[in-house]
């Protein structure tokens, strides 16, 4: 009897789930069977039915080089994640094996800025750029990425580095592990979902940024949020080249995601059960 | 002169000639089919010029209002050419943002640019911004609906006489809507249609000493027609539409009349788009008898901004951009329908534009029939047809766009909308020190 109810539960709890799944996914389907519109299918109302035209993603090519964008928004988006974790590591490591009593402040502190309306910042970080030269950049891009998302990261890894027990790494020290050996050789390979995941997390938050891709950028280093920026028209039909482009552009990260999910979920998921 | 100094002196000229190869202008955009045809034509001008090169930055009407803003007002330098519209030109020529365009060349013909686009772009008798293509707003109607309601549409028709129309064409089992109009929240989408609208019933934004004027008769009746109108012949959801769904609308054959901006009359009539392409007829943008007809005065402008460091080769492009050369251009490649209209008198005086564009003398004639300098019957302090040249209009009309929008969608009525309108409109224009 209580094996069936157990497996009724599942299956209800499957069904949820999978409901869940698809209103989460819902928008990005309907963007992809948009993409397949022609203009004035795109406009007419909800139809989930496309007539299969490819036109618009012609259009879209025709317009723009989608390359180019898309070169820009893996160097960026692996760049800023790169860094990003050449930062967070020893941030996180030391916070997580060596706190003080300002290492709790610290760290909402750090999360504060995340709350800070991005726009407010919008002229002073403009000027910093044109000073130092980093506008329409990828390195000037990158630091920015890197900043945004490094409270996320520092959070992230702190926490999974919490769920590994002090006593290996003091045994390590015992064995005569320098410090650098300790992160590289004995904490590292521990947290590899941990990182895993975040690196993950970090290149998908990277590649989605469009506040300040698409205002700090022109030309040269323009990712892929711009070229979804430029499909959108003040007089005329856009719908469907829209839907194209934004489906091009969310291709290559929803692949990686879908090739990587077992990472992301173990990573996620990670000390979460003890 | 010695080997080295003959050697110094090639390889500097051969390092200059190199930075002087290497200029490229970056150009920002709006994305919309002139621009985009633009984008496709450029070879006739890299070729004239092979030391320009053209790279382009097309962002959505809104963004690139914000991004130029910005990189503008920090001196930022990162766009050589513009694309602005006409609201902008005057309050950023005032601001110093803008360079004179003096040196268009001999061939340019400026005194060909239509008189009232011109004006709208001149600061100080300087022109500071060249038109790439103009519009105003016209009457678009269904021929057939119109014959079937048993009514002809004149050349100049009243208000009085589209309610009439537009509630006898409205046959709802058929899902077709006597009237379209814009409906959706925002200084250039309902606002510029009501503001212009608000001219041929006698309204002003501000009297002569800046003061708000939604509490006048004229405002009301404006409004109150527009909500009752909308109501009885409208879409459902119309407060959500904007030209686009407009657009969409009229082309599945479900508007049988829809006001708005000339430019979208070669979209309706193409039979690719459109279902109705050959049943569309056009008329000037209704009056009330009281001398001032309620048709807008738009267009999108090529401008240089001053911190461009490439101010000549800017220039030629502009220049190149809005010449008469550059209509011959499109029409030998794309056809004469598809030049970009409204700039030019030479233009609406060929023949075979005539021919090719059905719509062209109403457009000419709608954009002449705007005044932006005296939009209204009565006198007001501001340059403008469908907007206030001042750089507080966005923000106030943003929020009053949204009350006249909630008062189309039944979630306030038309006298509280015009209550709230004129409070917030008073509060902005005392802040900003209009009034004292």
């Amino acid at each position: 009897m209580a094996r069936a109810v157990s497996t009724r539960r599942t299956v209800v709890f499957t069904i949820v789930a999978w409901i869940i799944a698809l209103v989460i996914f819902f928008p990005i389907l309907y963007t992809i069977i948009t993409s397949f519109k022609s203009e004035t299918e795109a406009i007419q109302g909800f139809n989930l039915i496309p007539s299969g035209t490819i036109e618009s993603y012609g259009a879209v090519q025709a317009q723009s080089n989608y390359f180019k964008f898309f070169l820009n928004s893996v160097v960026l988006s692996v760049g800023s994640t790169i860094l990003a974790l050449l930062i967070a590591v020893p941030s996180a490591w030391s916070m997580a094996f060596a706190p003080t009593n300002k290492t709790k402040d610290i760290l909402m502190w750090m999360l504060s800025t995340k709350m800070m309306p991005a726009v407010a910042v919008l002229v002073p970080f403009y000027l910093m750029f044109r000073d130092f030269g980093l506008l329409d950049t990828r390195t000037g891009l990158m630091v920015m990425l890197t900043m945004i998302n490094l409270p996320i990261v520092i959070w992230m890894l702190y926490t999974y580095f919490r769920e590994i027990p002090g006593e290996i790494l003091e045994a390590a020290r015992m064995d005569g592990a320098s410090l650098w050996g300790e992160i590289v050789y004995v904490l590292t390979p521990m947290a590899v979902p941990g990182i895993a995941s975040t690196m993950l997390l970090n290149i998908i938050l990277a590649w989605n940024e469009a506040f300040w891709t698409i205002r700090l950028t022109t030309t040269n280093a323009a990712p892929l949020t711009a070229f979804i920026a430029s499909f959108s028209s003040p007089q005329g039909l856009f719908w469907a080249k829209l839907s194209a482009a934004s489906t091009l552009a969310i291709a290559p990260i929803l692949i990686m995601g879908w090739f990587s999910q077992k990472q992301l979920v173990r990573g996620l998921t990670f000390g979460a059960v003890k | 002169m010695n080997l080295k100094t003959f050697l110094l002196g090639t390889c500097s000229a051969v390092v200059i000639a190199g930075f002087a190869q290497a200029e490229t202008l970056t150009i920002a955009t709006v994305n919309n089919g002139d621009m985009v045809r633009m984008q496709t034509l450029t070879d006739d001008f890299t070729k004239a010029n092979p030391d320009i090169q053209l790279e382009w930055v097309t962002l959505e009407e809104n963004v690139l209002r914000e991004r130029v803003t910005t990189d503008i007002a920090t001196k930022g330098g990162q766009y050589d050419v513009l694309t602005i519209g006409t609201y902008e030109v005057p309050i950023w020529a005032k601001q110093g943002w803008l360079l004179p365009l003096d040196n268009l060349g001999a061939d340019y013909d400026v005194d060909d640019l239509l008189p009232a686009i011109r004006s709208g772009l001149t600061t100080d008798n300087k022109l500071y911004a060249a038109p790439f293509y103009g519009e105003s707003s016209m009457v678009m109607y269904r021929k057939d609906l119109m014959e079937k309601a048993g009514l002809t549409m004149p050349d100049a028709p009243t208000w009085e006489f589209i309610n009439e129309a537009a509630r006898k064409m409205t046959d709802r089992s058929a899902d077709i809507n006597g009237i379209c109009l814009r409906g959706k929240a925002g200084w250039g989408e309902n606002m510029a249609f009501l503001t212009a609208t608000s001219n041929a019933f006698g309204a002003r934004w501000f009297d002569e000493n800046w003061k708000p004027q939604f509490d006048q008769p004229e405002w009301k009746n404006t409004l109150d027609m527009y909500v009752k109108l909308m109501n009885d012949a409208g879409p459902q959801g119309a407060s959500s539409n904007g030209f686009n769904e407009n657009l969409a609308l009229f082309q599945q054959g479900k508007c049988g009349m829809w006001i708005d901006a000339t430019v979208a009359a070669s979209f309706v009539t193409n039979p690719k788009d459109s279902t109705v392409a050959d049943k569309v007829g056009f008329a000037l943008a209704p009056d009330t008898g009281l001398g001032k007809r309620g048709n807008w005065l738009w267009a999108w402008n090529l401008a240089i901004p001053a911190g461009s460091q490439k101010a000549d080769a800017a220039e030629k492009f502009v220049s190149w951009a809005t010449s008469k050369h550059y209509l011959d251009l499109v029409a030998a490649k794309e056809g004469w329908a598809n030049v970009p209209p409204g700039t030019r008198t030479s233009l609406y005086n060929n023949p075979e534009y005539q021919k090719a564009a059905p719509f062209a003398k109403m457009t000419l004639d709608s954009i002449n029939a705007a005044d932006p300098k005296n939009p209204s019957v009565k006198p007001v302090p501001y340059v403008g047809v469908q907007f206030v040249a001042i750089p507080e209009f966005q923000g106030i009309a943003t929020t009053v766009g949204q009350l006249f929008s909630a008062a189309l969608a039944g979630q306030m009525s038309v006298d509280d909308a015009l209550a709230q309108a004129q409070t917030a409109a008073t509060r902005e224009m005392t802040r900003g020190g209009y009034i004292k």
